[in-house]
């Protein structure tokens, strides 16, 4: 049985050595390298762009402008129907609507205006300095100063661009009767800063074309997702795009949905007819790719004497663009988390001259956890109630949104077993110190909704001398996918891990999805299960044994419970065929309906405030989840402490600051922008999972992790802070002039 | 020197001899080992000396790559990602990073596993803490510090403390 064993991961080898490929590490013969001219400020028209003193620079072969550019054409969103708004929308895949270089408007500061082509790298770069821009300068609309009046005041209720997933508000029961009887109530504002992926790998396309068809390695989270837009933006028949894309260096939702410097590169590498070589630097990185926005969460929480929930209530707003209504469902959080008898939701947007926000993890309860789970605590200490016991006593027997039943929920437990860890019953009460240190714990609920994307397809090629193939074209982000799925095949057709080889990330093979909203193994871990099966059930009856009563067992078929059996290439050998093809997919349609879906979890956390100069450190933490079936508790394990310390990015360091006079981000690079560093981080981070198998969500039992781990983490570290000094922060990140 | 002088540049990589005529003096050490030599296995994360992805060995060093001209390198000697492992032996450090799994992505690998290296030689590795701090010029953003650590203790020979 391989499914539930720690195996170590087989993309080691590649990955410790330098041989694991990502986009930028590939050539072409006769490639041109792109480095891209932006704007430097936020709204206005570009006059003149003067390039002479850039092609005077040696190696320079061209500058594109928007003059150069073919018309790019509408990418229509996969959700659009017949007379409704959708028709108008663009939407994911795509990231944006607005397609920059396609005439002198400018929408935001870092909008791409020219593309230096030169012979070498240093060559563009050089180019690129001597790219002389003229403006008419308009006046940005900015975002709001960040507080609760002014946001309120520019909050609209958003339009369907593409990104209304669902609708921006929603009211169940009373809330009115709700908020009168209650005993105790909380209302609280909780704001977040705009925030980026930084993923360590910038983005990076090889667009190469030969006689009209375009091959591209790009970094991203979804291969057919690029073919896609492309396709639609180049105007070419998708079949004519191959996209290849073997590891990514990181995705974390940035490189989810389709920027436009992927099309960029693509258009310019047909204009130039050589390929082109466009890898983003930091600084693009954050103004060419998407990031979480600045959000506001406006949060009533009402309880009787016995802490049961009488009403909730979360108005929340987050920042967007100008072009497209991007939409942060953080009130997903109130619809899933607690039972109440009355809720009043809403969403809405405040629209700015800034780039485009998008997914990042954990998007949707990652900023829904912060200002939930804050206000929750604030409740209980209201209450005189133990927040986990206020937790218990408010727990969701099913869905408190829809009423559904639950297709696996063991929160109960994870909350039980997460305590016991930790010593949450046995904490001191009375303030505590270490030193120049104050102690605090705190802790908070974890919860992310499940996302199964159709229909994700996966082919297993059973070779006569026992090898495999797994064929599907999803990617690696790093996520554990190159582990489980030879891992979900090796279980199924009793083969070692060795024998056991995994091709993915190329538009070649199965389509699989996007690597996002932690959806792989429910979704095209399934897909793989179903293959593995189908070529078993070939092998069966090649062997003359029926296919739903046989087992594979060291390289061996046989009627279920039987001794020996016939080996691979035995049954093989009595045919013509060199390997069997199995095929699989997974359709979330057929499995679950009618049944609420979540993953659920506890984080309980350490940290040391010093309050004479208001540093904040993590010294330990526990989390504890019900995440359905663990297929490998290895890589779980390091996508939960990831998470955690993801987590821990967002309570305490992380902020794109936009500065108040053009709204642009004032830090663009690594030095600016605090991420965690090893020295942040303690080892004593404890992971565990409860034993269980959601057989509702997926036939794998397992659902997804990698957007868990991240949730819950920045209130359960702001109850901490409050534990230790009695100071409530309600603006992320938590950083030293809050604490003094 | 002025940017259209070209340069002869002589170095050792990965014990191999190159000479390369006709060199831009603008090419960093980074851009050389990646873009000239296809020595891949170095990454650029920020190209400002920020994330430490470009991590390799400069006579023994580590620096990063990105903050070193090549021009500067002339007969020195520098080993990278590609040349720490003894043919198909690998370095301790690299499988300690697959032992304790100590990466996901694999991004910032090959310079987290050239610091470690580096860092076991030089003595830094005497608690856990040390292991932390001296390892915090290498970005994770997957984040798999505590596994890290791990792996640099194990591959420093020490017992868990």
């Amino acid at each position: 049985m391989m499914i539930s064993q720690p195996v170590a991961r087989p993309d080691g080898g590649v990955k410790v050595t330098g041989r694991a490929r990502y986009a930028a590490d590939y050539f072409a013969p006769d490639l041109l390298y792109a480095v891209l001219v932006t704007a430097p400020v936020p709204a206005g028209r570009v006059t003149s762009i003067m390039v002479d003193d850039a092609l005077a620079e040696k190696g320079v072969v061209r500058v594109l402008t928007h003059e150069d550019m073919p018309k790019f054409g509408r990418f229509a969103s996969p959700r659009a129907e017949p007379d409704t708004q959708m028709q108008q929308a663009e939407g994911p895949p795509a990231a944006q609507s607005f397609m920059p270089m396609q005439g002198d408007e400018i929408r935001h500061e870092g909008q791409p205006l020219a593309i230096v082509l030169g012979e070498t790298l240093e060559a563009a770069e050089a180019g690129a300095r001597h790219v002389a821009l003229r403006f008419e300068f308009a006046e940005p609309e900015l975002p709001a100063p960040p507080e609760w009046t002014a946001i309120d005041k520019a909050a609209v209720v958003p339009r369907e661009s593409g990104f209304l997933f669902l609708e921006p508000t929603f009211t169940k029961g009373d809330v009115d009767r709700g908020l009168s009887d209650a005993a105790a109530m909380v209302e609280a504002v909780y704001l977040q800063p705009s925030r980026h992926h930084n993923a360590m790998e910038p983005s990076a396309t090889l667009a190469e074309w030969n006689d009209g068809e375009l091959t591209l390695h790009d970094a991203t989270q979804h291969v057919y997702g690029v073919r896609q837009v492309l396709a639609a933006r180049l105007n070419v028949p998708a079949g004519k795009v191959r996209v290849i894309s073997r590891h990514t260096g990181g995705g974390f939702g940035g490189k989810g949905w389709i920027w436009p410097h992927q099309v960029l590169a693509a258009a310019a590498a047909r204009i130039m007819q050589r390929p082109v070589r466009l890898a983003l630097s930091r600084a693009n990185a954050y103004s060419c790719l998407g990031y979480q926005p600045r959000m506001a969460q406006k949060i009533v929480l009402a309880a009787d004497r016995s802490g049961k929930l009488t009403a909730v209530q979360q108005d929340v707003v987050n920042l967007t663009t100008v072009s497209d209504d991007f939409v942060e469902f953080a009130t997903e959080a109130s619809k899933g988390l607690y039972a109440t008898p009355a809720m009043r939701l809403s969403q809405r947007v405040e629209r700015a001259n800034v780039a485009m926000p998008t997914a990042l993890r954990a998007p949707v309860e990652g900023p829904g956890t912060w200002a939930l789970e804050s206000a929750i605590d604030e409740l209980a200490h209201r209450l005189g109630i133990d927040p986990l016991d206020l937790r218990l006593i408010n727990h969701a027997d099913t869905d408190p949104a829809t009423g559904q039943p639950w297709s696996s929920k063991k929160l109960r437990e994870a909350y039980e077993e997460g305590a016991r860890l930790f010593g949450w019953r046995e904490r001191p009460r009375k303030p505590q110190r270490d030193g120049d240190w104050l102690i605090g714990y705190g802790m908070a609920t974890c919860s992310m909704g499940c996302f199964r994307h159709p229909t994700p397809a996966a082919e297993v090629r059973l070779h006569r001398d026992g090898r495999v193939l797994i064929r599907t074209g999803t990617q690696d982000i790093g996520t554990g996918t190159l582990t489980i799925f030879p891992q979900i095949a090796a279980d199924v057709l009793g083969l070692p891990m060795e024998k056991i080889e995994l091709e993915m990330g190329d538009t070649e093979l199965p389509e699989a999805g996007p690597t996002y909203g932690s959806s792989s193994t429910m979704g095209v871990g399934a897909a793989v299960l179903a293959a593995a099966e189908d070529a078993r059930s070939q092998l069966a009856r090649l062997a003359n044994l029926l296919p739903d009563e046989v087992e594979m067992h060291d390289g061996h078929i046989r009627r279920r419970g039987a001794a020996g059996g016939q080996t691979i290439a035995d049954v093989m050998s009595h045919t013509d065929i060199g390997e069997i093809i199995g095929s699989g997919s997974f359709d979330p349609a057929q499995h679950g309906n009618g049944l609420a879906m979540r993953t659920f979890g506890a984080i309980f956390m350490e940290v040391g405030v010093d309050p004479g100069l208001g540093l904040l450190r993590l010294r330990r933490a526990v989390g504890s989840y019900s995440a359905g079936r663990i297929v490998n508790p290895r890589t779980a394990r390091s996508q939960m402490t990831g998470g955690i310390i993801w987590g821990w990015g967002m309570a305490a360091m992380e902020q794109s600051r936009h500065e108040p006079v053009l709204g642009r981000f004032l830090s663009k690079n690594l030095s600016g922008v605090a991420i965690p560093v090893n020295a942040d981080i303690p080892g004593d981070i404890i992971i565990h999972f409860v034993d269980e198998v959601d057989e509702h969500a997926s036939p794998i039992g397992g659902k997804g992790i990698g957007e868990l781990g991240a949730t819950g983490v920045a209130a359960a570290v702001a109850n901490a802070v409050f534990d230790a000094t009695g100071k409530r922060i309600r603006e992320l990140p938590i950083t030293p002039e809050k604490l003094l | 020197m002025n940017f259209h002088d070209r340069h002869l540049l002589r170095l050792r990589v990965n014990g191999e001899d190159h000479s390369l005529s006709d060199l831009d003096p603008r090419v960093t050490l980074l851009d050389l080992l990646r873009e000239r030599l296809h020595l891949t296995g170095t990454k650029k994360g920020c190209n400002f000396g920020e994330c430490g992805a470009c991590t390799v060995h400069l006579d023994g060093r580590r620096v990063n790559a990105c903050m070193i001209l090549a021009v500067s390198c002339e007969g020195r000697e520098v080993t990278t990602i590609e040349g720490l492992a003894d043919g198909d032996a690998l370095h301790p450090v690299q499988q300690a990073f697959i032992d304790h799994d100590g990466f996901q992505c694999g991004f910032c690998t090959p310079g987290q596993v050239m610091s470690a290296a580096a860092l076991i030689e030089e003595g830094h590795t005497g608690s856990d803490a040390e292991i932390r701090e001296w390892m915090s010029g290498n970005l994770c953003r997957c984040s798999a510090y505590p596994q890290i650590v791990e792996a640099v203790r194990a591959a420093a020979g020490r017992a868990s403390q």
